[in-house]
């Protein structure tokens, strides 16, 4: 029998308490006596009243409703979900990192800086760029700090007409969200039947009014841009810039960089490509990599050597400013950081040895049931479209609730767009070849049970602690809070 | 070799694997980046370390650092030395959590949905909001999303800022309003607070959004009874930005009439971090519910007829609307915003009051003394909850220069973002701070010449 789980708010007593506090010892002033009364709360703060044991067993149980990558194989597309080594969470919880306060004297943060400035090294390797930020937060935080820059180069450079940043079919959503909030209009570039972006019609919209193409590559659907060389000439002829969404850089590590293939911006989504968690939805850290002539444009401050000492460099009169209050998520850098120093070179060329080796085989295994579009090698990642499948009657999002029940997290489901009932599939470089023959034997058995019963699976999961939940509901009618009856 | 035990294929794996596939070698699997792109040497990275040498070199780095258990510290600006009960740790812990990723499978999501959905209501207990998300990255980003939010609901383009909410916070939000084209003004301050005199003058039907803050970044209490009426007069959105931990005795920002409440989470359970990850806060009144920013959680039922969550109104978001979303952000903040939930759950009620009431007790204590010193004085008359600004008789880097002699990180100096407050110093004291522990920075400031 299936059961919901009661709420924080459904629990507890008045009066019980889950915490314990030293008492105050200065001189005590009511409240009243410190601030005006009208300054004050009007009614008593409402939360929940819980010892510490109930607090510890609700969240245990919300816990053992929750998959992560260490419950079991998360082939979630495009999101890298890889193993998270446990020794990159001890290190950041050293209390000489986690415990920093952002304000410290320069000389009370060597140690930090020196990781920032090392870690700064690393990726411009990684990557081929000439300089980084870590101050992004995200990998769309770092879209729009990336726009931002290359706007102001533009701007720098009395460039004022350059308005609109070119995206294909393919991309992320975050890209075009990201044009826009940059204050650019979004134009669309279709895909060729090579799955590739269509040359020609790019050749057609890029003009004097062209700040950027922002390019994921290897694409949302797992393949290289084979044409790069050839697009990135075409943008720098018309004076554009080329961006560079570093989301999928786990296909190509020690093979090419981006900077060598004439991106001028990358941003890098180190909770993927470089092994943190995305703690169930974050944080994550979006450092941006630029090319020289827009390293005047980065935001402040930028961490900087000189002899021995490492130092904050403000001094850079054409930066954009800030994109987040401090430096980024220096907690998620160092976690960063322990993978590289632990993989080093050939290590992380291996991992995209093994991630891109996991991707083709696996494909290998499932084309013999599923149509798999745009028939070539594929990097690390690859999108079965479950069109025929929907035919019979359940499709990419009834497939995935297929796949719960086996105990594997589905694909992402419908996307990107191009492909019809997307199952885009990303296996990762840390799955043993067993995991994804059993992940294929399932995948096999949902074919067999939909040509079988289409229906039933359609009507599933049976095996998951709640049943299929209802999303119309929730957005017809939102309840976006508990409330007191 | 270092990390290679995270990589299970062996080399037998490989060969039968490339066999399935039907190809010759790895380097078949990579021909398809052109030959002049491709890298055709090794990375120049240091060599692979250990487990055991990669926690050494750590450590090392580490050991460079002071920070708030080597030092005493009387920093905020923002970020604040707050107790963080142990069991949050063994909560963010629990891998279940932290390894994944957002839920868009709700069926085996019900975990950290259902925390987000508490996260959610707990920071509309507090502020008095309607609806939350489920977090941006910082209180920076979430003042420049709330100002822009205004924008969209009104289909304005300008926002006026007042010169009290946080340089860090305008920093970034003029970054914002800059890029995207959008208009933004900073209302003046007056003797430490926003001068509503000016805010009178400068606001039109052109304004969207007023951005203020509470307490504001001298850590004083603005009076803002009425500034609602003559912001909604003019049919803009008042976005306030908050210390959640502020608000267990502060007058809620909807009791202000606040729209939209923005704001710095990290006093709830979270470490400092260096400045990341933080926890960007942003609630608001139900009528702004379309143009918020990120995930949020709602309530539905499922197949059994059983309570359950979900991510929903998602067609605000980019996934579904692209470049008509009301934002791009998508991984958020979302295990710290789990961290403030556990820690909010365990507090209670009780605690958080607590905690508020020993803040404002020991930041009226430390005022009281450093104030009373020769040569310290009050930059501003007012009422401060756990911060405050001090004038003090010489440069506030040499002050922090001795204090740091005695492992005490002293206040921030202020004039760098307010030239015109030359050696002006914030002192924050949360209630981790001991009377003990005042005293000693009183008696170190009061022999500093
Ligand atoms: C291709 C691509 N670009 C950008 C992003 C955005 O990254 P983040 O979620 O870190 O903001 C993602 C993440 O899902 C992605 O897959």
């Amino acid at each position: 029998m299936r059961k919901a789980k009661a709420l924080l708010f459904e629990m507890g007593r008045p009066g019980r308490q889950g915490y314990s506090l030293p008492s105050n010892d200065v001189p005590e002033k009511s409240l009243e006596e410190l601030l005006p009364k009208k300054m004050l709360r009007q009614e008593p703060l409402e939360l929940p009243e819980l010892s510490e044991v109930e607090v510890i067993r609700h969240y245990t149980e919300l816990s053992t409703r929750n998959f992560g990558v260490d419950t079991g194989f998360y082939p979630l597309g495009s999101c890298t979900m890889k193993y998270n080594p446990k020794v990159n969470e001890d290190v950041a919880a050293l209390p000489g990192f986690a415990l920093m306060h952002p304000c410290q004297p320069e000389e009370t943060v060597q140690g930090a800086l020196e990781l920032y400035y090392n870690m700064e090294q690393h990726l411009k390797e990684l990557t081929g760029m000439d300089r980084f930020t870590m101050q992004p937060s995200a990998g769309a935080h770092g879209e729009l700090t990336g726009l931002m820059v290359i706007q102001a180069y533009h701007r720098n450079r009395g460039d004022h007409d350059r308005n609109k940043v070119l995206i294909p079919v393919t991309a992320h959503g975050t890209n075009p969200a990201t044009v826009t909030m940059a204050g650019y209009e979004v134009i669309q570039i279709p895909a060729d039947e090579r799955g590739n972006v269509d040359l020609e019609a790019l050749k057609e919209v890029v003009d004097e009014t062209t700040s950027a193409l922002m390019l994921t590559n290897p694409s949302t659907l797992g393949l290289f841009e084979e044409e790069i060389v050839e697009m990135a000439k075409v943008v720098h002829d018309a004076g554009a810039l080329l961006y560079y969404d570093g989301a999928n850089l786990n296909a190509i590590m020690g093979y090419a960089r981006p900077g060598d293939m004439g991106f001028d911006v990358v941003h890098l989504n180190i909770h993927k490509t470089l092994s943190t968690p995305h703690g169930g939805g974050g944080p994550g850290s979006g450092p941006v990599g630029v090319k020289e002539r827009l390293i005047p444009y980065l935001p402040v401050p930028l961490v900087d050597k000189k002899e021995d000492r490492f130092y904050f460099d403000y001094d850079l009169p054409d930066s954009i400013g800030k994109v987040q209050s401090f430096y980024g998520n220096f907690g998620v850098v160092v976690k960063a950081y322990n993978y590289v120093c632990m993989m080093g070179g050939a290590g992380l060329k291996q991992v995209s040895t093994d991630a891109v080796l996991n991707s083709n085989y696996l494909a290998s295994l499932l084309q013999k049931t599923y149509f798999i579009p745009y028939d070539r090698i594929r990097k690390h990642e690859f999108v079965v479209s479950a069109k025929p499948e929907k035919k019979k009657g359940a499709g990419a999002g009834d497939i995935a609730k297929a796949l719960l029940d086996r105990g594997f997290h589905p694909p992402t489901v419908y996307f990107p767009l191009i492909v019809d009932e997307a199952l885009m599939t990303e296996p990762n470089d840390t799955e043993s070849k067993e995991t994804l023959d059993d992940y294929a034997r399932a995948m096999e058995e949902i074919a067999r049970d939909i040509e079988e019963d289409a229906e039933k699976v359609a009507a599933g999961p049976y095996h998951t602690v709640g049943g299929r939940l209802d999303e119309v509901r929730a957005a017809r009618s939102p309840v976006l809070r508990w409330q007191k009856e | 070799m270092g990390g290679n035990h995270y990589l299970p294929l062996t080399d037998e794996d490989r060969r039968e694997m490339l066999k399935v596939i039907g190809v010759d070698s790895i380097d078949d699997l990579f021909s398809d980046i052109p030959a002049e792109v491709r890298l055709k040497r090794d990375l120049d990275l240091p060599p692979a370390m250990s487990e055991l040498e990669a926690v050494k070199h750590l450590n090392s780095l580490a050991a460079k650092n002071k920070h708030l258990n080597s030092c005493t510290s009387f920093m905020g600006a923002g970020v604040y030395d707050h107790f963080i009960p142990s069991v949050i740790k063994h909560i963010t812990g629990r891998s279940e959590f932290y390894t994944s990723y957002t839920p868009y499978q709700p069926e085996i999501s019900q975990g950290i949905l259902q925390a987000i959905f508490e996260y959610q209501t707990m920071i509309c207990q507090l502020t008095g909001m309607d609806v939350a998300n489920a977090s941006m990255y910082d209180g920076g980003t979430a003042v420049a999303e709330g100002a822009v939010m205004g924008c969209g609901a009104t289909r304005r383009s300008k926002a006026l800022v007042s010169k009290s909410v946080s340089p860090f916070y305008r920093a970034v939000l003029k970054n914002y309003f800059n890029s995207r084209g959008l208009e933004l003004e900073e209302i003046p301050i007056k003797e430490g607070f926003t001068d509503f005199s000016k805010l009178e003058e400068m606001i039109d039907d052109q304004v969207a959004s007023v951005i203020l803050q509470q307490p504001n970044f001298f850590g004083l209490v603005e009076d803002l009874d009425g500034v609602a009426d003559l912001v909604h007069n003019h049919k803009a959105a008042l976005v306030m930005s908050v210390d959640p931990l502020s608000l267990p005795v502060l007058k809620a920002p909807a009791d202000y009439g606040a729209d939209i409440v923005v704001g710095e989470g990290q006093a709830l359970g979270v470490p400092p971090s260096f400045g990341g990850p933080l926890l960007g806060i942003m609630a608001a009144r139900s009528k702004f519910v379309r143009q918020l920013p990120g995930r949020i959680a709602g309530e539905t039922v499922d197949s059994e007829g059983n309570r359950g969550f979900v991510l929903t109104l998602q067609t605000r978001e980019q996934h579904i609307r692209r470049e008509k979303a009301s934002s791009n952000i998508c991984s958020n903040e979302a295990l710290v915003a789990l961290a403030a939930a556990v820690y909010m759950a365990s507090m209670g009620p009780q605690g958080m009051r607590e905690v508020a009431e020993q803040c404002a007790q020991k930041a009226a204590y430390a005022f009281e003394k450093i104030t009373a010193l020769d040569g310290f004085e009050a930059a501003f008359k007012g009422h401060n909850f756990k911060e405050f600004a001090v004038k003090v008789p010489g440069k506030p880097e040499d002050l922090n220069q001795k204090l740091l002699q005695k492992d005490i990180l002293g206040g921030v100096d202020i004039a760098p973002f307010y030239p015109e407050l030359e050696q002006t110093m914030l002192f924050a004291v949360t209630e981790k701070r001991t009377r003990e522990e005042i005293d000693t920075l009183v008696r170190e400031l009061e022999g500093w010449k």
